[in-house]
């Protein structure tokens, strides 16, 4: 298929794995930050193609996976609130909350429907005037304009009966986090979506104050392969920087419609992260020009603080400090039909990938 | 979990790991006997000295109408393809239908008659059958189940279990991958691709009768419909115990479906087909059958995917385009409810 097959070919693919044993020499951890990234790397078997001296490890780059217990709890109220339309992205139906999923909500009667895109969240609103459609917003840069233009939509068609939840939440800081965290690391394969939408300069005070390398990547086998051979060079070198593989999507200033968008509707806020505790502004918060539309604003959704599951490593997982082999859990108390931890249950999420994967 | 009444969810019956929990942990618990923990796709059963296959199905697909077929259609074909990869010639199907208050009969009819249409081409009678009426709003337009008899030639009497399959046979598929989850899919939810997505809704006995009167290579048969050709390798592997190995570059994939996969995020190994079959061959008929699948339009694209293997014993790993190398497991969650 073409603009798909190009970026697959086996000799380039081949090339690029010559190129960096060649040039490898030190024993390097590269992390990527997204979880597109993590299910391209598995779904293509890279780790078999790179030297041993190469590891790559996941990070909290999956937005379910990220998303505190608590957000689930809080959407699961939403869903059971009389008269009351749940409308979600598929990936947040299977992930357990401290006493039900959205799943298992359903099956008792609450109306929770998967949508595409949050714009059908808008139209289901728009035609069910009697109901109140809720919806969960999650992700990073990438889905958060969307969810701003919904909210932006629906107060230009004067559709009040249509509000968000938002779990949303921005890149840069949680990398910042992990580095303060003294995670160790050689470099980050930086998150091709996320800058698209938000450009590459926000990495730059990363990269100055850690020295870490820092190459946003795309998704197919060969840019994943291109994105390390630049971070392996840039090591060997002792030359680390921002740099762009994914050249075909991502300019230095991104997109600058998304991100006036994103800045119209949401404000920064401290947000608290699954596995790393509350890190200061690195949530989304819809502001008060918009608070109509904002859930949490709008109803009482206020359910009990919860602990992670026992036994659950997913903050480890997710910091990069464990693999999902490590976890206790891993593929017996918790797999992709009975998840424990939310890095099981979302496709992306990193046990999800391992399990599916490499098991 | 966590002391909530557990209760039945969609994922339970998605044909992956969770439904096969439920038929582990309450139909066979209750009902377990000796043809049913076979969990063939037929139950082999001796009558007189005659071995009779047997099987049932219901079809509640949304919607009912789709490219390629309808829900009439699909509930004929569905019932003649598990007699078909247990080595049987179907014969005899009953329907039964469950219709909601309020559906038009004009629709009522037309999926009659492409049912009629199917079972005459698939060689089967219609035999018994029953009509059932709710309310409206306690079923969706309309479910039908159908049940089917087939005979089993002595020759073929192994085939269902899969008992003589060993390292070293080839695994084919009868042609392309994924299409009728997809074009359910693209059918119902409004993503307005402009693919020419098609199900593959089929009988396959014809197909299949055309190879095992001309080859005694076939030593087991199944149609990868829900979870996909992955699940049904997975479970494969799993209970013979060997390793399967899958070449990712070898499995016929169609343009559209593999367009609307790589946007969705989905994998065509794990969705559903309702006019495809997965073959186990000896090794040395491999050529043979897969130029007889090619003899008829059914099995234009047919392909070897891989081989049973003596190595990573329970295992399916599939070398990728690119040349890595991962597992393949039995389909978990599931994103696409009610295909068939």
């Amino acid at each position: 298929m073409k603009y798909i097959d190009e970026y697959r070919k086996k000799e380039l693919i081949t090339a690029l794995t010559d190129e960096i044993r060649r040039i490898s020499r030190k024993e390097v951890a590269l992390m990527e930050v997204c979880g597109g990234h993590t299910m391209a790397i598995h779904r293509f078997g890279l780790h078999s193609l790179l030297p041993a001296n190469i590891r790559l490890i996941s990070g909290p780059g999956c937005p379910v996976c990220v998303s505190a217990r608590q957000f689930i709890d809080t959407a699961v109220a939403c869903s059971t609130l009389p008269g009351s339309i749940l409308a979600t992205y598929g990936d947040l139906i299977r992930v357990p909350g401290s006493a039900s999923s959205l799943e298992k909500e359903k099956a008792t009667g609450s109306d929770v429907r998967i949508v595409y895109s949050v714009l059908d969240a808008v139209e289901l609103a728009a035609g069910n005037p009697e109901k109140k459609v809720f919806f969960p917003g999650i992700g990073f840069e990438t889905t958060a304009p969307a969810t701003a233009a919904a909210i932006v939509r629906a107060k230009q068609e004067n559709i009040r009966n249509f509000f968000v939840l938002s779990a949303h939440k921005i890149m840069p800081p949680v990398m910042a986090a992990l580095v303060r965290d003294g995670v160790r690391l050689d470099g980050f394969i930086a998150p091709g979506h996320v800058s698209a939408i938000a450009g590459t300069e926000m990495y730059r005070p990363l990269a100055d104050e850690s020295g870490l390398g820092v190459v946003v990547a795309g998704f197919e086998p060969t840019d994943i392969l291109q994105a390390v051979l630049m971070l392996v060079k840039q090591l060997e070198s002792a030359r680390p920087r921002v740099e762009i593989q994914y050249r075909r999507s991502v300019r230095p200033e991104g997109n600058r419609i998304a991100m006036d968008l994103l800045d119209r509707v949401f404000e920064l806020k401290d947000d608290a992260w699954r596995g790393l505790g509350v890190i200061p502004l690195s949530g989304l918060k819809i502001r008060e020009e918009y608070a109509e539309w904002d859930a949490e604003r709008n109803f009482d959704l206020a359910v009990p603080p919860s602990d992670e599951p026992g036994g659950c490593i997913c903050g480890s997982v997710l910091r990069g400090l464990k693999t999902p082999a490590d976890c206790r859990l891993f593929a017996t108390a918790c797999t992709p039909a009975d998840p424990v931890g939310a890095c099981m249950v979302s496709s992306e999420g990193a046990c999800a990938a391992f399990y599916k994967y490499r098991r | 979990m966590n002391g909530m009444e557990e209760r039945i969810v969609m994922s339970h019956g998605n044909g992956g790991v969770k439904m096969q929990e439920l038929i582990r942990e309450v139909f066979l618990r209750h009902f377990g006997n000796r043809t049913l923990n076979e969990q063939t796709d037929a139950a082999i059963l001796p009558a007189d000295g005659q071995t009779l296959a047997f099987t049932t199905d219901s079809f509640v697909v949304d919607p009912i109408f789709f490219p390629g077929g309808n829900i009439g259609k699909l509930a004929v074909c569905g019932t003649v393809n598990d007699l078909a990869v247990s080595g049987a010639t179907p014969r005899w199907i009953s329907v039964s239908f469950i219709l909601e208050e309020g559906l038009p009969l004009r629709e009522l009819e037309m999926i009659v008659s492409s049912l009629a249409e199917e079972a005459r081409d698939a060689g089967v009678e219609i035999v018994t059958g029953d009509t059932k009426v709710v309310n409206k709003g306690k079923c969706d337009k309309i479910f039908i189940n159908t049940a089917g008899i087939g005979t089993i030639r002595e020759e073929d009497r192994g085939i269902g279990f899969g008992r003589n399959i060993s390292p070293g046979d080839a695994i084919l598929v009868s042609g392309t991958i994924g299409d009728h989850g997809m074009a359910v899919m693209n059918a119902r939810e409004s993503f307005n691709f402009t693919l020419p997505v098609i199900s593959d809704c089929a009988s396959l006995n014809h197909l299949i009768r055309h190879v095992l009167d001309r080859s005694e290579g076939v030593r087991f048969m199944r149609d990868p419909t829900r979870g996909g050709v992955a699940t049904v390798l997975s479970e494969l592997a799993v209970k013979t115990g060997m390793g399967i190995d899958i070449e990712e570059q070898a499995l016929p994939v169609g343009n559209a479906v593999k367009a609307m996969c790589e946007i969705l995020g989905y994998d065509p190994l794990y969705i559903a087909n309702e006019g495809k079959v997965l073959m186990v061959v000896s090794k040395e008929e491999t050529a043979h059958v897969l130029r007889l699948l090619n003899d008829y339009p059914l099995g234009r694209d047919a392909a070897v995917i891989g081989h049973l293997s003596g190595d990573h014993a329970g295992k399916v790993v599939l070398r990728t385009e690119t040349g890595g190398k991962r597992f393949i497991g039995a389909l978990t969650g599931d994103p696409l409810p009610r295909i068939c």
